[in-house]
């Protein structure tokens, strides 16, 4: 590996395709400032406010009990919202990466929509769905059944933005891999889940675990449209977004920053996990990824 | 429905999974939208998407999304330039860091946002020295958008540029093409299509982003409401059917930028394959 050499005199010299030391520096310089001011400010300041207090005010911020309700509220979410999403990626990547079909294409810009959908109307939808001036709103609440503004409604309206990426993610993984080892596996005699587990899984178990982090990342992350749908009841209805907003809102900065540090520590993780998974499954630069991506049509990454 | 036959197992089940699951999840909410709308009146649905307050939540949100993509278009071109033509020290930790846009979560962002540049934060108070106030202002929301939009148009541009082939470059410098011009004429052509779906791609986020811009934009009706806030503030206030006919004309035109996303990736995809 060639990386983290600095850029030293002579080495891109008397090459006519590149540009005088000086500009190249100039815009290295431009471009790390700009990074530095929009990404690594707001995740130092995140980490900083946490902590301006010291240790033992972050813990107490997050021990608190309505915070603390709420990060199980948020792993409840995730729980099930991710599983859900995680069979169905694993189904409908099958679908569009193995078969040809008509329609196929519409298919994935179905399962692209979510992405293009404002997390507001996400939200909407469910309320339009379950709320009392809703469609199923009377129906469900003569047999005393609260979907939106209480945990279910979080839950689905979860489900419903998380749904693309674990799909998204392995559509061109298995797409790349092509059908020979598959169709090798049936010609021998392996049934469609012995082909599975032993062919496919170990193929695209990378693209899978990355899926499933990015997912994981989001489900816990959303605010938007958890917010349209979430009855904002302390210690009840309430994620970890939520209780950010709510803490924020009661110019309780201090706990605010310390539990919005617990999702920014998760971004950071996910993004870790990305890294690896690109090293791991001998992708060693992230560009090739985009690459296989961009063959396939797909750039829409979240 | 299949075009050719092959010999792997469970198109059917995978088929009618997939179907039911995106029925169930996506098209009967969604469905919702429209239902409702059609509960309107033509005048009344008309009346609520013009109202002046409406028109003035779309101005800012389409004029700070398209700065916002516009700003994320320079830089982003710049970084994935830099990252793909040099080697510096911290190469690899500022381009895995791209991605923070798309894991950090849009509420913790827009908390760490409003920070920074509020008028005690790091970049506020010098800001505000030069006159210059950024947070619960229109420019608040741009500089919100352009934090979500970020990764982008980098990470679309990075592959096209990594594929491009050196030969030309060489062709046209040694047929007496400048640096500029060879940049200008040869390379940023190729650039274009990628060019132009990250920013698309960019703007289309920054138009429905609701969690980052309601920290930072202080939500002053005609000034620095955007439309996702306007639809959540309606729902607040029980009017179901006003929030209504403002989503679905934002969802159209999700659904307009969606088509021509594609029909830009359908463009870089020729690009890609005749290189």
């Amino acid at each position: 590996m060639k990386r983290f050499r600095g850029i030293r005199k002579g080495q891109n010299e008397g090459s006519i395709i590149t540009e005088p030391i000086w500009l190249q520096r100039m815009l290295i310089g431009v471009a790390v400032g700009f990074v530095i001011v929009f990404l690594i400010a707001p995740l130092l300041i995140v980490f900083g406010q946490a902590l301006a207090k010291g240790w033992d005010a972050y813990w107490e911020a997050i021990r608190e009990p309505d915070t603390f309700k709420a990060i199980q509220l948020t792993l409840l979410t995730a729980a099930i919202s991710v599983p859900l999403n995680l069979i169905f990626g694993v189904v409908a990547a099958w679908l569009i990466a193995k078969f040809d079909f008509w329609g196929k294409n519409f298919l994935l810009t179905l399962i692209d929509l979510p992405f293009a959908i404002s997390p507001i109307i996400s939200g909407l939808i469910f309320v339009l769905l379950f709320g009392l001036q809703g469609l199923l709103g009377p129906w469900l609440s003569q047999y005393n059944i609260k979907i939106v503004f209480a945990v279910p409604g979080i839950i689905l309206a979860t489900i419903f933005v998380t749904f693309p990426f674990v799909a998204r993610e392995l559509i061109p993984v298995m797409q790349s891999l092509g059908n020979e080892e598959e169709e090798a596996a049936i010609v021998l005699g392996a049934n469609g889940w012995q082909m599975f587990f032993k062919v496919t899984l170990p193929n695209i178990k990378w693209g899978l675990l990355y899926g499933v982090i990015l997912c994981n990342a989001r489900a816990m992350g959303e605010f938007g449209a958890v917010s349209v749908v979430s009855g904002h009841i302390r210690g009840q209805t309430n994620t970890i977004p939520l209780q950010v907003e709510i803490l924020y809102n009661e110019y309780n900065f201090t706990a605010a920053f310390a539990v919005a540090s617990l999702l920014a520590l998760l971004a950071l993780i996910t993004l870790i996990v990305k890294h690896v998974v690109e090293w791991k499954s001998g992708r060693h630069h992230s560009n090739s990824v985009q690459i296989n991506r961009f063959k396939e049509g797909i750039s829409h990454e979240y | 429905m299949r075009k050719t036959q092959s010999i792997l197992p469970g198109f059917g089940p995978a088929l009618g999974y997939t179907l039911t699951y995106i029925s169930l999840v996506l098209l009967i909410p969604l469905a919702m939208v429209f239902l409702k709308t059609l509960t309107m009146s033509w005048e009344t649905f008309w009346r609520t998407v013009t109202d002046p307050r409406v028109l003035a939540s779309y101005r800012l949100s389409f004029l700070a999304s398209f700065l916002g993509a516009s700003i994320n278009g320079i830089f982003g071109l710049l970084l994935a330039w830099v990252l793909v033509r040099y080697r510096f020290p911290g190469q690899r930790i500022i381009d895995a860091l791209l991605d923070l846009p798309f894991a950090m979560p849009t509420a913790v962002a827009g908390i760490a946002l409003t920070t920074l540049y509020s008028t005690n934060g790091w970049f506020g108070r010098y800001l505000e020295n030069i006159g210059i106030k950024v947070a619960y202002t229109p420019l608040g929301v741009v500089v919100a958008l352009t934090f979500i939009g970020l990764p982008f148009v980098v990470r679309t541009i990075q592959p096209v540029l990594q594929d491009l082939d050196k030969e030309y470059e060489e062709a046209a410098a040694s047929l007496g093409a400048s640096r500029w011009q060879t940049f200008s004429r040869v390379i940023f052509p190729a650039l274009v299509p990628s060019w132009l779906t990250g920013f698309a791609l960019a703007f289309a986020r920054a138009l429905g982003e609701y969690g980052s811009v309601v920290f930072i934009s202080g939500n002053m009706p005609m000034r620095t409401e955007i439309t996702p806030l306007l639809i959540r503030t309606k729902l607040e206030q029980f009017d179901y059917t006003g929030a209504t006919a403002i989503a679905l004309v934002m969802m159209i035109i999700s659904f307009i930028l969606l088509l021509i996303i594609n029909l830009l990736q359908n463009w870089n995809r020729r690009r890609m394959a005749s290189h």
